[in-house]
């Protein structure tokens, strides 16, 4: 067992994961090695039409064995048909013991229980949001999920450390050479970003598609030499859980207190300037941090440089108003957001590589000025947990959390203070996702807390005078003060989640919940 | 002065709202014991409203408890509860009987002696919801010192008058102007009824404009973010202010040396002016409260 910088005593192998390198700190794990290199391959001019009639003729195709890694993007999330369709044709041809490898999944993929039951998966690495995730937290896998930030996966593809035999693309729309876009399609997503590195490091790469269209396709995102097979099927997924419609600001009184706070701040610090960059997610306090800073650049004539990250009707409406140059969509949420990336040149897809990881020679969060992110816990250091839900369960993934805090030159954090009667700032957070070290201020709705590593801002805070200041132990202690001491959660000894920083250290492990 | 442009009704079984309430800076929170609470659920949110005054911090606002009515026998317990809290004021529905301000004030001496909260402390503010409540405004507002404001009720007065909600509330025209008279004949102020639908901000604006107009010193509120609109239209603006100023200085100048009334910017300024400019000054002196947006 080792005591890593985060505070979290790990051991130093974990069954079904392997040794583990210790988390050391942010930026103290050095870039090792060179990017890894995939099988040479060709397709001759002889083969101009990669189609093959249906997935199973695709996995046979592939070469794909039992105990072989398969991964997948999430850029269709909730509405997705692609992993349970591929996985279901995997059991009906008797294929077992693989490892999936998506870059997340959600609710509609309960469907894969019944796989991992019967022995078809063995292992997931990837955000396993919601069913799978409580599956896993009762012990119902037999090899721990790895869970990897957007930043973290690229990387561990990148530089070999996970290789991907199969990699399966759901696209909204193909040609039948394998040339890619999430643009159109009725089943558009926008942005194919997660994509991208799977296209290009899988040693074979099976696209799936409900919309083949005639050589060349239009607005391609993935080209077709990364390519191998194309498959069209009936429907990839269900455009209602793919993209929301509209994206409309909270008048939830609470969110707008806490996003008032944080706009307030992002104000009173110097990052509020022309060429300002920013990031913010598509929930509800988010969107509102969103529209405040909107009204605040339009209120003192401030001009943006990009927005980054998921992006949003509301982002696309800023850069069309001026008050962005480019937005850069590594995710597409709505349909605005689909639209405006097939029709305008600055809004550039990019790739998770791109976006997030911390092993290339620059990658886009570095450039970012301002994010705003979400938490179900802070403690008193400022770590933040996005896993795991107060009764220990892990249900969310990492999503860009390590990799815009780390980036951002002001990452804040916006959380209620108690969620009913939870309590969101506590004295030691249960799972950490984030280091308190990339933290500079969590705002509640009792409260702005600036981490004291940031005088700056604290000085800057008052200098401004409308931030309500607090410390984080007077966030704790009133959060205490309500809802009175919490019983621990109570888990077994045994390993169900690991927790890779963006750099590829273990900075925590989940354990399996005990049975109630 | 006490600032009450706005009072922020909070359900007093949520304690979401109970703990979060003073947040969004009203000037005063009511934790309500009456309507927002089903029978089944008084006992339960009796314990919790004690228990959040005993734990919580309102800042700077006026902290007051809407109780049940007179006429039931749940109103005793609730300040029984309540006031040894040392909370600001209590808030009574339906008030008809002067009589029954005389007997709460009495209850109340009691229970603040016992407690040893300082006699007298504890505030009364009368909900007048039926006919015969406005009609007895002035006697109410005066039967005893306690009492800080009266307040028009909404629907059960409505009800009450046999008549119905119209588009601009014309039927409440009568009451609201004779609840501001006997306010202020009383001394005491004028509170006016929460606006119901919470996404009509024009709405919201145009009637707390109105009422404000006939003389009414602010208004109850539902939601959160009606408080930055009502407070935009209670607190003085800047231009108003600096002639305000100018009022007031001209004025003290004028006594100094001796004379009546003065003139500012070409207009006589006499006393009733002057009183007005005052007003102004007050309530522009107070904390500005609520979040723009």
């Amino acid at each position: 067992m080792t005591i890593n910088a985060a505070g979290r005593n790990i051991p130093d192998s974990i069954p079904g994961y392997g040794e583990v390198r210790h988390f050391k700190g942010h930026d103290r794990r050095p870039p090792e090695g060179c990017r890894f290199g995939k099988r040479n391959r060709t397709a001759f001019n002889t083969r101009r039409d990669k189609t093959l009639p249906d997935i199973k003729a695709a996995i046979s195709a592939s070469g794909l064995k039992s105990g072989m890694t398969l991964s997948f993007h999430h850029h269709l999330r909730n509405g997705d048909f692609v992993v349970n369709a591929v996985l279901d044709a995997c059991a009906e041809m008797g294929i077992r013991d693989l490892v999936i490898f998506p870059t997340a999944l959600f609710g509609v993929h309960k469907h894969l229980t019944k796989h991992i039951q019967s022995g078809v998966i063995r292992q997931i690495m990837g955000s396993v949001n919601g069913p799978i995730g409580q599956l896993a937290s009762e012990g119902g896998m037999s090899v721990p999920v790895v869970l990897r930030s957007h930043g973290g996966r690229p990387r561990a593809v990148t530089s070999g450390e996970v290789v991907i035999d199969v990699a399966f693309i759901a696209a909204p729309t193909s040609d039948k050479y394998g040339n890619l876009t999430g643009a159109v399609g009725k089943s558009a997503c926008g942005s194919l970003g997660y994509a991208h590195s799977d296209a290009d490091y899988a040693q074979c790469v099976v696209a799936i598609t409900d919309n083949l269209v005639d050589y060349p396709a239009p607005c391609i995102h993935i080209p077709q030499f990364f390519v191998d097979f194309v498959v069209p099927v009936d429907r990839i997924g269900d455009p209602a859980g793919i993209v929301s419609g509209t994206t409309r600001v909270t008048r939830d009184p609470m969110r707008l207190l806490i996003a008032h706070n944080a706009a307030k701040l992002i104000e009173a610090t110097p990052y509020f300037k022309d060429g300002l960059s920013f990031q913010t997610g598509a929930g509800g306090i988010s969107l509102a941090v969103a529209a405040y800073v909107r009204d605040a650049m339009r209120e003192r004539g401030i001009k943006g440089s990009f927005g980054l990250g998921g992006i949003t009707e509301f982002f696309v409406d800023m850069m069309k108003e001026g008050l962005f140059e480019r937005l850069l969509d590594v995710q597409s949420f709505d349909l605005a957001a689909v639209k405006s990336i097939a029709e305008n040149p600055n809004h550039v897809e990019i790739s998770a590589d791109w976006y997030a990881n911390p092993w290339n020679a620059g990658c886009a969060v570095n450039m970012l000025d301002t994010v705003v992110l979400g938490a179900t816990e802070v403690d008193r250091e400022f770590n933040v947990n996005v896993n795991t839900e107060a009764d220990g369960a892990m249900l969310h993934g990492i999503g860009g959390h390590q990799d815009t805090a780390a980036g951002a030159q002001l990452t804040i954090i916006t959380t209620p203070l108690l969620r009913g009667r939870i309590p969101c700032a506590v004295d030691s957070v249960y799972t950490v996702t984030t280091p308190g070290e990339v933290v500079d201020a969590v705002v509640t709705e009792f409260g702005v807390a600036i981490n004291p590593r940031r005088q700056d801002l604290i000085d800057a805070a008052r200098e401004a005078g409308d931030v309500p200041l607090v410390t984080m132990d007077e966030l704790v202690e009133k959060a205490q003060n309500f809802t009175g001491p919490m019983t621990p959660v109570e888990t077994e000894d045994r390993i169900i989640g690991v927790v890779e920083y963006r750099d590829g250290t273990v900075i925590d492990v989940v354990k399996q919940l005990k049975k109630k | 002065m006490r600032l009450r442009r706005t009072k922020l009704y909070l359900p007093g079984n949520n304690p979401n709202m109970l703990l979060r309430g003073h947040l969004f800076n009203p000037d005063g929170v009511i934790l309500d014991l009456e309507d927002a609470v089903a029978m089944s659920e008084k006992d339960a949110a009796r314990i919790l409203v004690r228990d959040v005054l005993k734990k919580s911090d309102f800042g700077d606002c006026e902290v007051t408890v809407r109780i049940n009515g007179m006429d039931t026998d749940l109103w005793k317990v609730d300040i029984e509860t309540v006031v040894p809290c040392g909370i600001d004021g209590i808030r009574i529905p339906k008030v008809e009987d002067p009589k029954d301000i005389v007997l709460m004030d009495e209850a109340l001496s009691q229970i603040e002696s016992k407690a040893k909260i300082p006699v007298g402390r504890t505030l009364i503010f009368c909900l007048l919801e039926t006919a015969l409540g406005v009609w007895r405004a002035f006697d109410i507002a005066r039967a005893s010192k306690r009492v800080a404001a009266i307040c028009p009720g909404g629907e059960d007065l409505r009800a009450d008058l046999k008549t119905t909600r119209s588009e601009n509330s014309e039927e409440l025209i009568g009451p609201r102007r004779m609840i501001v008279l006997a306010a202020h004949a009383a001394g005491v102020d004028a509170l006016d009824t929460v606006y119901a639908d919470i996404t009509d901000d024009a709405g919201l604006r145009r009637e707390t404009e109105w009422v404000k107009q006939l003389g009414f010193q602010g208004k109850s509120v539902i939601h959160p973010n009606q408080i930055s609109i009502i407070h935009d239209v209670f607190t003085p603006t800047a231009r108003e202010v600096e002639q305000a100023q100018k009022i007031v200085e001209a004025a003290a100048e004028a006594a100094a040396r001796g004379l009546g009334a003065v003139q500012v910017d070409g207009k006589m300024v006499d006393k009733p002016v002057v009183k007005r400019a005052e007003y102004t000054l007050q309530r522009a002196g107070m904390k500005a409260g609520g979040e723009k947006r």
